[in-house]
C-alpha cells in the first residue's frame, strides 16, 4: 500500500482553509458527490477519483450514474454495465501521467442491481422467479425513480464491504430532490415494515375489514379494480419474504453514510438557482450530522472579469472605438495590409468591449454569490469555466488539479 | 402544425440545469401577454415557478399571479381528493387521511398510479376549458416519459375499475397533436444535447405525445464574422496590444482575453448545436434563446425570456 500524503498545502487562494481536497480524500474511504443537475457532478467525481489514484497511489473506484458518452469511453465504461472495470494504463499514458495507484470505474445499472438484490435475498428459487416476473416488480426496478437512489446506496455498501478499494467516489443520481438518496435506505425499511403493507397482504376476500380500513378497501377497489389489488397483494406477499434482509441492509447503508470514513462533496455552479439548492443540501447534511467535506464550484468565470481596472479599459474601448481604431489602423496594416480598415477595427473593439462588460455582470454576481455562501465547509474549491468539454483523462486531470488544493 | 401557443396543453421538460422552469414560466407569460388565459402547473413541487414570477408561494388551488396567468403546484394527494369528489362522487372528506396514506403506498409500488393523477388533473383542466392553455413545468428528461406514458401503463397494469375507464379520454387529449405538445429545453452542451436526442427517440417510440419543439437555451452571441476575427487576432499581437494599452492607458489584455473566451465557448457549443440539429427530426423546430448576461432570476428575467421566445415563435 502506498503511503498517503496528508501534507497541508497553502497554495494560492487556499491559505485560509484548514484542509485541501488532497488532505480530505487521503483520510476518507467514501466520497459522495452530490448537488443539483447540470453542474458537472459526474465529471467532478471522476476527476477527484483520478487525482486520488494518481497522487495518493490509492486503489480508487468511481461509481458513476450516467456519464457522457465520451467520458464513459475515456473511462473504458462503454457497454460494460454493472461490473467494475480498471481504467487501462494506456489511457494514463495518453494523458501523460504515470499513476501510482489504480483507477477503477463502474456504472450503475438500476435494473441489473435490483435483480442481483432479489437473487441474493429471495428465500428460494420459486419466490425469486415469481418476483422477477411480477409486473409490479418490473415497474419498480425499471422506472421507479426512488429505486435509483436506493440502489446507488446499496451498491456502495456492497462494494465497500468487499474492502477491495482504498477509496470509493460515488456520483449520485439526478433526483427531483437532491436529498432523496439520503432517505432512500430508511424509506425502503419503512416500506417493508409498514402497517399498511400488512393491510395489503391480507388475502383480499378474507380480510378482516374493520371500521377504519373499510373505506380504503371500498375506494381502492372502485378505483383500481380487484385484479390490480390482487397483483399488488401478491407482490407484497412475495417481498415480505425478504423483509429481514432488506431492513437489515437498509440500516447498514444508513450507518455507512454517517460513518466518519464517509464524506460528502457538494457540487454546484455559482448560478443562483443551483447554488440555492446546493446550499440547502449542505445545510441538510449538517443537520443530519453527515460530514460535509467540500463544496466544489464549477464553471466559475475568471477573476480578471471582475477587476475594476478592466471596466475602465472596456468602457474606453466602447466609447472611443472609432478614435482608437483610427490610431490602430496603421499598426495593423503594417503587419497585414488587409486588416487596416478602421471601420472594421472599430466594430471589433466595440464588440470586444461589449462582450467583456456583459460577462463582467455575470462574474460580479458570481463573486457576490460566493461571498454570501451560507455554509462554509472545510474545503471550498472553484473550477474555472473551461472553454472546451471534458471528455478524457487529460481534461479530468486539468479539472482535478484545480480542485486538489 | 399548430403554433406552440395554439396548443391546449404543453409539457416543458429538459435536463436539470438547462432552464426548464425558466422557459415554462416564460412560455406561460408570453401566451398570457397575447391575451390567452393560461394555467402554469409545476409538477416537481420545488416552488421555483413562484420565484420566476416573484409571486409568493403557489399551491394546488390555482392563483392568478399576473393578469391572465394562473399558477398552481401539483399535489397528487389533493388531486386524488379532487378526483374522487368530482369523478367518482365518493364522499371521502372525513376519510382522506388514512386513504391518502394507503394511496401513497400503492402509488409507491405502482408508479403509474401517481403519474396518472398528475396527468389526469392536467387533462381535466384542458377538458374543462377554463383555460386556453395549460403549461406544465414537467419532470426532468429522465422522468418525463414515465409521466406521459402513464395512461398506457395504467391500461396495461389495471384491467378493470374506474381508473381504467378514465384513461381513454386522457389518451385522446394527449395523442392529439393539435392539442398537446412536448417542449424540450436544452443547452448547447454535450450532455443536454445527448439527452435531448435520446428523449426525442423515446417520446416517439414510447408515448403518444408529439414533440412540438426544442428550445435551445443560453446561446452565446456571435461576436465576429470571419474577417473581423482576423482583425481581433491581429489586435492581440504584442505590437498592437502595446499600442492599445498605451492609447487607453491601461491593460487591454484581459478585455481581449474575455472576448477570446466568448469566441471559443461559442465555437465549442456550435458543434453540439450541429449534432442536435442532425439528431432531431427536421420537422421539429428549434427555438433559440440567447444567453442572458445575468445569473439571477426573477420576473424581469422571465419577461426577457418571454420576449425572446416571442421573437422565435414569430406569431
Amino acid at each position: 500500500m502506498a503511503a498517503r500524503s496528508t501534507r497541508r498545502r497553502d497554495g494560492a487562494g487556499g491559505a485560509s482553509r484548514r484542509v485541501t481536497l488532497d488532505g480530505l480524500l487521503a483520510t476518507k474511504e467514501i466520497v459522495v458527490a452530490c448537488g443539483p443537475g447540470g453542474v458537472g457532478k459526474t465529471t467532478t467525481a471522476a476527476a477527484a477519483a483520478l487525482m486520488a489514484a494518481v497522487r495518493h497511489g490509492s486503489k480508487v473506484l468511481v461509481l458513476t450514474v450516467d456519464p457522457a458518452r465520451r467520458l464513459a469511453d475515456a473511462l473504458g465504461l462503454d457497454g460494460i454495465g454493472n461490473t467494475e472495470h480498471r481504467v487501462p494504463d494506456e489511457a494514463f499514458r495518453v494523458a501523460g501521467v504515470k499513476p501510482r495507484g489504480q483507477l477503477w470505474a463502474a456504472m450503475l445499472d438500476t435494473k441489473e442491481s435490483w435483480d442481483a438484490l432479489i437473487r441474493r435475498y429471495a428465500p428460494d428459487e420459486r419466490t425469486r422467479d415469481e418476483i422477477l416476473a411480477n409486473p409490479l416488480y418490473q415497474n419498480i426496478s425499471g422506472r421507479f425513480v426512488q429505486s435509483h437512489d436506493y440502489i446507488a446506496m446499496e451498491r456502495l455498501h456492497e462494494i465497500h464491504s468487499s474492502s477491495d478499494y482504498d477509496l470509493i467516489v460515488v456520483d449520485t443520481p439526478p433526483t427531483r430532490n437532491a436529498l432523496d438518496f439520503l432517505d432512500a435506505p430508511e424509506r425502503m425499511a419503512d416500506f417493508f415494515s409498514s402497517r399498511l403493507l400488512r393491510w395489503l397482504i391480507v388475502p383480499y376476500r378474507s380480510r378482516l375489514v374493520n371500521v377504519a380500513t373499510r373505506p380504503f378497501y371500498q375506494v381502492a377497489d372502485r378505483i383500481l379494480g380487484t385484479e390490480f389489488l390482487a397483483d399488488v397483494s401478491e407482490f407484497f406477499i412475495l417481498f415480505q419474504s425478504m423483509y429481514d434482509g432488506f431492513v437489515e441492509r437498509s440500516e447498514a447503508v444508513s450507518r455507512l453514510l454517517s460513518d466518519r470514513r464517509t464524506t460528502f462533496v457538494v457540487v454546484s455552479t455559482l448560478e443562483a438557482v443551483p447554488l440555492r439548492e446546493a446550499e440547502f443540501f449542505a445545510e441538510q447534511l449538517t443537520a443530519r450530522r453527515l460530514h460535509l467535506g467540500a463544496i466544489v464550484l464549477n464553471k466559475v468565470l475568471p477573476d480578471y472579469l471582475s477587476d475594476p481596472s478592466g471596466t475602465v479599459v472596456a468602457e474606453a474601448l466602447r466609447d472611443r472605438a472609432d478614435e482608437l481604431a483610427g490610431a490602430l489602423a496603421p499598426v495593423l496594416a503594417g503587419a497585414t495590409p488587409a486588416l487596416g480598415d478602421p471601420i472594421q477595427i472599430g466594430r471589433v473593439l466595440a464588440e470586444v468591449a461589449e462582450s467583456y462588460l456583459n460577462f463582467q455582470v455575470v462574474a460580479v454576481r458570481e463573486q457576490e454569490e460566493r461571498a454570501s455562501l451560507a455554509v462554509v465547509p472545510d474545503v471550498l474549491a472553484t473550477v474555472p469555466f473551461f472553454e472546451t468539454d471534458i471528455f478524457d483523462l487529460t481534461g479530468l486531470l486539468r479539472l482535478g488539479e484545480q480542485i486538489w488544493g | 402544425m399548430p403554433s406552440l401557443t395554439d396548443l391546449r396543453l404543453v409539457f416543458v421538460t429538459g435536463k436539470g440545469g438547462t432552464g426548464k422552469t425558466a422557459v415554462a414560466s416564460a412560455l406561460a407569460l408570453y401566451a398570457s401577454q397575447r391575451g390567452k388565459r393560461v394555467l402554469i402547473c409545476e409538477v416537481d413541487a420545488k416552488g421555483d415557478v413562484a420565484g420566476y414570477y416573484e409571486s409568493g408561494t403557489t399551491g394546488f388551488h390555482e392563483r392568478e399571479v399576473l393578469p391572465g396567468l394562473w399558477a398552481m403546484t401539483m399535489d397528487t394527494e389533493a388531486s386524488l381528493r379532487e378526483y374522487l369528489k368530482l369523478q367518482l362522487r365518493i364522499p371521502v372528506v372525513g376519510r382522506i387521511g388514512p386513504l391518502a396514506k394507503a394511496f401513497d403506498f400503492v402509488a409507491t409500488a405502482a408508479p403509474g398510479v401517481r403519474e396518472i393523477l398528475t396527468v389526469g388533473k392536467l387533462c381535466y383542466e384542458v377538458r374543462e376549458r377554463r383555460y386556453d392553455l395549460v403549461v406544465v413545468d414537467a419532470p426532468a428528461t429522465g422522468h418525463i416519459v414515465g409521466q406521459l406514458a402513464a395512461p398506457q401503463a395504467i391500461n396495461n397494469l389495471v384491467k378493470v375499475g374506474l381508473i381504467r375507464s378514465q384513461t381513454d379520454w386522457m389518451l385522446d387529449i394527449l395523442s392529439d397533436p393539435g392539442q398537446t405538445g412536448l417542449l424540450v429545453v436544452c443547452t448547447p452542451e454535450e450532455m443536454p444535447v445527448n439527452e435531448t436526442i435520446d428523449l426525442a427517440h423515446r417520446v416517439r417510440t414510447q408515448t403518444t405525445v408529439r414533440l412540438a419543439a426544442v428550445v435551445v437555451n443560453r446561446v452565446l452571441p456571435e461576436l465576429f464574422g470571419r474577417k473581423e476575427e482576423e482583425v481581433f487576432d491581429a489586435l492581440g499581437t504584442p505590437v498592437a496590444l502595446a499600442e492599445l494599452d498605451r492609447l487607453v492607458q491601461g491593460e487591454a489584455g484581459p478585455v481581449l482575453e474575455a472576448a477570446r473566451l466568448a469566441v471559443t465557448l461559442r465555437r465549442t457549443r456550435s458543434t453540439h448545436l450541429d449534432r442536435l440539429r442532425r439528431g432531431i427530426d427536421p420537422s421539429v423546430p428549434l427555438l433559440y434563446l440567447p444567453y442572458l448576461f445575468n445569473r439571477s432570476h426573477g420576473l424581469r428575467t422571465t419577461r426577457q425570456v418571454a420576449a425572446s421566445l416571442g421573437e422565435e415563435l414569430g406569431d
